[in-house]
């Protein structure tokens, strides 16, 4: 095993395994960022939520964008799947639907970088508990 | 690399363990596995998450689901439902017993919500036998910025500016050892780490080096570095097999990477660490008696000075700090002296960790700045008493504490006001206790455990906590009288004014201290022959009411010592005389006609 000599051998260590610890990291402050909530149900996944799911997390690790991805259950709208929620810290949730890698790739150049809405939103008609 | 989705944090700390969280834990891995996600999700074991009461914990991040009392066979509903459908396995949610509803992560349970984990900040987060974790988290940085960047005496300057003070009881400002120990001159010196912890119902430094033994091998050699020491020693109970283990692993993996062994980071630092078991005797948490054992020799205390700083280990110049002290090392250097003491109360920086048991709905491990009141941790973080009883006191500081009232319940704790209020900070354990407990019992309890634990060396310790302990035990027998109170009183100080250690010129406090709170209980056993609480069982008198008696003769017929006597169909009575108290008539008449006076 190498040895670590200096700060920047620690460093490197620590960006190594940024990565994986990001996730557990980030989690600790959710509001703080961009949350994105994927409905994983059966009607989701066969649509491919997976696979928006995985694009997800790795495009906005790869544009070094902080960002909690979650699975959930259904949504209801079944017939947009695959659906995703995106939270901007501070801001109401808003639902995308018929979201594929294309669409996943404009939700995150235009709304999550810059807040611009886009086609495809679905209007959210229920409340949450949470606010209550 | 892997890119996981989805982390699944198994609790391994002692708690959990014992309640089958490593068989839960193989059968989450096992079913993650069988499903074909195991690129997609990873489960980790971590150290204490603190909420022992409700173990095993799960924790899934992202989403901070906080599952609690998860059994081995519930992985396979766990990853059927959270993991692959993104539903909450709700019947293991924790029930927030105020409004009796499900809450659905660690956000918004109030035990967590008032605490700030600086101690513990990594426990419960981190896999403790993964290095890299650790250094994910800024592990090993402090040693970095303090051997390449600081000088010795800027980091003990740094130390004194964060007003960080001894956790494992005494309260010693850390900074100031250091530097008393780095002015001594010798050829060899040491830094010893006192994981001998010994007060009962006190587990964080257990917690800290099984959740997270890493931060106290780099703050060990942070310490050597400024005293000038090339070798340190953890002092740790046998008892501790898992954080023995662990430690060891962590060890070896410092070593395996250059940050112990020599010329660390190319600075020409060297540093090892040693492990020394102790036997389990509480004495030896005094740092005399310590070193004594480390020595092989009697784990016996001696007098000071010489101070461990001028003549400890094998002779040398020795720094002893605690566990949980040097836990709160690296923070300090990495965020710097003042964030440091801007947490805490005036002359208490920082955080405190403590262990809540008892009569308390969440018995487990907490941390929260100094200055917090005991309201707020019995009531907010505690979840309040057990079965909606009444809050009667609570005994900070174990055997060598006191116990505190509904008086002081607004007190804002930090070692200075604890030590006002009559009790100590010792090293953080807190026993609730509720109106069924009897305080002469109470203290007779911690005077059983000081006459055991007594190392005999002096006499005062050895011969007055017997003694002290013999009164108490005629005062619960109800045979006390008025001046076995003023004796009790005078005999306590005289054993704290005069015992050699810590231990003996402590060991009288929770007599002192219900004495002073709970005087009206003592005259009741003494005056009265009663015990208000009912817990004195030779206070007590099984009667049979006549009226219900149906004359079945069940009662007579179960007294192991023939102590009652009746005609079958006539009311029998009890003998008070002959009985033991053993409770059999109560349990067997069923007409409802023994009860207890």
């Amino acid at each position: 095993m190498t040895k670590i000599t200096s700060l920047a051998d620690l460093r490197r260590i620590k960006s190594d395994v940024e990565v994986k610890m990001n996730l557990r990291e980030r989690s600790e402050s959710p509001e703080s960022m961009v949350q994105i909530r994927v409905a994983m149900a059966t009607c989701g996944i066969a649509s491919g939520a997976k696979i928006v799911m995985d694009y997800l997390v790795n495009e906005l690790d790869k544009r070094s964008i902080p960002a909690v991805v979650t699975q959930t259950g259904c949504m209801g709208y079944c017939y947009a799947e695959p659906t995703i929620e995106v939270t901007r810290p501070g801001q109401q949730p808003i639902v995308f639907g018929y979201v594929d890698s294309k669409k996943a790739d404009q939700i995150i150049e235009k709304y999550i970088k810059n807040g611009e809405l886009l086609d495809g939103i679905i209007p959210v008609n229920y409340e949450n508990i949470e606010g209550k | 690399m892997t890119q996981y989705k989805m982390h699944l944090l198994v609790c391994g700390g002692t708690g959990c363990r014992a309640s089958e969280s490593e068989l839960l834990f193989q059968n989450l891995k096992h079913e993650i596995l069988n499903k074909g996600l195991e690129n997609d999700v990873q489960v980790i074991t971590t150290g204490c998450f603190g909420f022992c009461e409700k173990g095993p914990i799960v924790k899934v991040m992202p989403d901070n689901t906080f599952y609690t009392q998860v059994k081995p066979e519930d992985a396979i509903e766990i990853v059927a439902e959270h993991v692959i459908k993104g539903r909450k396995v709700h019947r293991l949610l924790y029930i927030n017993p105020e409004t009796e509803q499900h809450v659905s992560d660690s956000k918004h349970m109030g035990f967590y919500r008032k605490q700030l984990r600086i101690a513990l900040r990594n426990c419960g987060f981190i896999d403790p036998e993964n290095i890299e974790e650790y250094i994910s988290r800024d592990g090993y940085a402090a040693l970095a910025k303090c051997l390449t960047e600081m000088t010795p005496a800027q980091v003990i300057e740094e130390m004194k500016k964060s007003g960080l003070r001894g956790r494992g009881g005494g309260g010693f400002p850390t900074g100031l050892k250091w530097e008393i120990t780095s002015k001594s001159q010798a050829d060899q010196k040491y830094v010893v780490c006192n994981a001998d912890e010994g007060d009962p119902g006190a587990f964080m430094d257990r917690s800290i080096l099984e959740g997270d033994p890493h931060s106290v091998i780099e703050a060990m050699a942070i310490c050597g570095y400024c005293i000038g020491a090339d070798k340190g020693v953890v002092y740790i109970r046998a008892e501790y097999p898992l954080a023995v283990e662990r430690l060891k692993i962590a060890m070896k993996q410092a070593s395996e990477y250059g940050l112990l062994g020599k010329d660390i980071f190319g600075t020409g630092f060297n540093f090892e660490i040693d492990i020394r078991y102790g036997a389990g005797a509480f004495v030896c948490g005094e740092e005399t008696a310590l070193i004594h054992s480390m020595e092989g020799l009697r784990g016996e205390p001696t007098i000071k000075p010489p101070f461990p700083s001028v003549s400890g280990y094998l002779q040398k110049p020795t720094n002893v700090n605690n566990v949980e002290t040097f836990a709160n090392v690296p923070v300090i250097i990495n965020k710097g002296a003042e964030w440091f003491a801007s947490i805490g109360s005036e002359k208490s920086k920082g955080t405190k960790v403590f262990a809540l048991a008892g009569k308390i709905n969440n018995v487990g491990l907490i941390e929260v700045p100094m200055g917090t009141t005991l309201r707020d941790i019995i009531f907010e973080i505690g979840g309040g008493i057990k079965d909606g009883k009444k809050f009667k006191a609570v005994q900070t500081g174990g055997p060598s504490g006191g116990c505190l009232t509904e008086k002081h319940l607004d007190i804002q704790i930090d070692f200075d006001s604890l030590t006002a209020a009559g009790s100590m900070m010792g090293s953080g354990g807190m026993i609730v206790m509720d109106e069924d407990d009897c305080m002469v019992s109470i203290a007779k309890f911690y005077l059983d455990f000081t006459v055991e634990e007594s190392c005999g060396k002096c006499a005062p310790c050895r011969i007055g906590n017997k003694r002290l302990n013999e009164m108490l035990e005629k005062i619960c027998e109800g045979k006390g009288t008025m001046h076995d109170l003023d004796l009790l009183r005078n005999l306590s100080h005289v054993v704290k004014d005069t015992s050699l250690c810590g231990l003996g010129q402590t060991s009288p406090n929770p007599v002192l201290s219900t004495m002073d709170n709970f005087m009206d209980e003592y005259l009741a056993h003494v005056v009265d022959h009663k015990c208000p609480s009912g817990q004195c069982k030779a206070l007590l008198q099984y009667i049979i009411e006549p009226e219900n008696c149906v004359g079945c003769t069940a009662c007579a017929r179960n007294c192991p010592v023939n102590a009652i006597a009746g005609e079958r169909k006539g009311v029998h009575v009890i003998d008070q005389e002959t009985c033991i108290k053993c409770g059999a008539c109560l349990e067997k008449c069923k007409f409802n006609a023994v009860f207890i006076k």
